[in-house]
């Protein structure tokens, strides 16, 4: 067997020495950090605009928050790239010839990469949060408040989490495009699609991402949405249920498909 | 000592792989030879346990290859130049990979200074030319210092120079007593390198030899006569006893492998002009050629001249069956340098 912290620190090496790391976790980053905080900015100036019902249930911890509608995308680049850019480039098999237990190389990769979007997601929680808070003046919550603090680490969690699903589908797909034709569009457009329409409302509650950002209101049903049948680590729950069924899925595909 | 058993591999009704049985033995170059699209491709990533065997297994000294706890220390593999992530640096694309196998960090640096990779060490592999991605490819082979060493096709694409210098290296690998397990698809290259030949076409083993056998086996001399009068040549040397067969070009072929002057003072007797009087041996390639030819999976066929084949084939008794009518054998095949 392979010594599994040796191999941690091969992936580990994979993962520093390549740019796409620096890039997609920095746009990560800056892109939550940096739409929450004009949102942020947006929504104190237009406050007395928004109907009685949504100023009510006005959740600041949320609205900074808002940012992550991009943010997450440039977490999945960075789960996909470090699955398959091993396939792109024929490196899985210099990586598996190297070590050829599936598992051991499989489980160190993602824990490596996972680590590392958990970390960035964090510093990029907290910063978006005091960036947006200061920017929303009179309307703005404490980091002490109640439930506030499960918010912002929550945040954190779930960038980490929608890293770790990216890589289980791309291990599942082994291709770039793919990957990201499949997760963008399913981020970006068609999960916001099935929450926006009425039919299909509820069951796209139970979408990883729109259960898993659950985590990030502080406030039930927040500017006047419907509550959710779960609660916020319910919701997070929800999407590491599908993060891991995407993950095993991977695994299964790594040890039964030639490389 | 690797070795296969039964080792088969299908894709859905088309069989790559089939039934291969064969040792790779120690402290020898063992070259792995077919035309392409033969399997030999498909059977080394099997003997590295990246595809799954359809039924058969392979064994390095008797273990299944992912029982092997740092494989890296036991066999080396280039497989394909590019297998490596072309936006790393060509050190860091070793180091992970040295990493992983527990072999120290100044090995990588050992290795590039082997394949003499050094200067370029910082650059992203990426802009390598297919020289420099296959000894890349050969410094990563080398990291483990391993006692095994598998190269698929290492000379494709290559300079001369390049060419020249893999095959040095591989006899220097082989003198220091390490296996050797080298596949290609040109005979030449083999003639040159290989202790030991394993033939595979369309899956199947077609023949396990030692090379010196097989050159002894398949290497025919003769002599080639153009003449402008070709029935008094041919009545004079039947006459003489020799034995003489009429090409597809028009071109006598005498066998024997010194019979340049006896037909030239035969020729001066009987006042026969010729046109060429020259001393042939039937190439490698030819009898690996013929070997093969029922297994080649992709048949081209010849455009020059319509007849040719029907001329190798039926008028030429003593010719040997070829489907595609080879070109005449030029003189610089299978002859070494």
């Amino acid at each position: 067997m392979a010594a599994p912290s040796a191999v941690l620190k091969s992936e580990w090496t994979k993962v520093r020495t390549v740019s796409s790391t620096m890039w997609t976790l920095a746009a990560a980053l800056v892109l939550t950090a940096a739409v929450g905080a004009l949102l942020s900015g947006v929504m104190n100036a237009t406050f007395d605009d928004l109907s009685r019902a949504e100023q009510l249930t006005f959740d600041p911890t949320l609205v900074s928050f808002f940012g992550m509608m991009l943010g997450q995308l440039a977490m999945v680049v960075f789960g996909v790239l470090v699955i398959s850019t091993e396939y792109s480039s024929g490196m899985i098999k210099t990586s598996l010839a190297a070590v050829p237990q599936r598992a051991t190389f499989y489980v160190s990769k993602i824990a490596v990469a996972t680590l590392l979007a958990l970390i960035v997601g964090l510093l990029t929680s907290f910063l978006t949060f005091f960036l947006g808070q200061a920017l929303l003046g009179d309307h703005k919550a404490s980091i002490g408040d109640e439930n506030v603090l499960r918010a912002v680490i929550g945040a954190g969690l779930y960038m980490a989490v929608i890293a770790m699903f990216s890589m289980g589908v791309a291990s599942m797909l082994r291709s770039t495009v793919l990957s990201l034709g499949l997760l963008m569009a399913f981020f970006f457009l068609i999960s916001s699609i099935l929450a926006g329409v009425p039919a299909t409302r509820d069951v796209a509650r139970y979408l990883p991402d729109q259960a898993g950002s659950r985590v990030m209101q502080v406030v039930p049903g927040a500017l006047n949405s419907d509550e959710t049948p779960y609660g916020p680590w319910g919701g997070f729950g929800i999407m590491c249920a599908w993060t891991a069924v995407a993950l095993i899925g991977g695994y299964i595909v790594l040890k039964k498909r030639d490389a | 000592m690797i070795e296969l058993e039964g080792l088969t591999k299908r894709y859905g009704d088309k069989v790559a792989v089939d039934h291969l049985t064969f040792q790779v033995r120690p402290g020898m170059i063992t070259g792995f030879l077919g035309p392409n699209g033969a399997g030999k491709s498909t059977t080394m990533r099997m003997m590295l346990d990246l595809d799954n065997p359809t039924s058969g297994s392979v064994r390095i000294d008797g273990k299944h290859y992912r029982e092997l706890p740092e494989p890296l220390k036991y066999i080396g593999a280039l497989l394909d130049a590019k297998n490596m992530h072309g936006g790393r640096s060509a050190y860091n694309n070793l180091l992970c990979l040295a990493q992983s196998n527990r072999i120290p960090d100044a090995r990588v640096s050992e290795v590039l200074e082997t394949v003499g990779l050094t200067a370029v060490a910082k650059k992203k592999s990426k802009g390598f030319s297919l020289g420099m991605g296959q000894r890349l490819g050969i410094a990563y082979a080398l990291l483990g210092d391993p006692e095994i060493l598998m190269f698929d096709e290492p000379v494709n694409g290559l300079d001369p120079e390049g060419i020249h210098w893999i095959r040095n290296l591989m006899k220097s690998l082989a003198a220091q007593g390490r296996t050797i397990f080298v596949s290609s698809h040109l005979m030449s290259e083999m003639a040159l390198t290989a202790d030991h030949l394993i033939v595979i076409g369309q899956g199947k083993l077609l023949a396990d030899t030692s090379m010196a056998g097989f050159i002894r086996e398949n290497s025919r001399s003769y002599v080639r006569v153009r003449t402008p009068q070709p029935e008094q040549f041919k009545d004079a040397a039947s006459t003489a006893g020799m034995a003489v067969t009429l090409r597809g070009d028009g071109a006598f072929e005498i066998e024997g492998a010194d019979m340049a002057e006896p037909v030239g003072e035969l020729a001066a007797q009987h006042r026969v002009t010729l046109h060429e009087l020259s001393p042939q041996q039937a190439s490698l390639e030819e009898a690996f050629m013929q070997m093969t030819a029922q297994a080649v999976e992709y048949h081209a066929h010849d455009l020059s001249d319509p007849n040719a084949a029907a001329a190798a084939a039926g008028a030429v008794p003593g010719a040997p069956p070829a489907p595609n009518a080879p070109p005449p054998p030029g003189p610089q095949w299978g002859k070494g340098d």
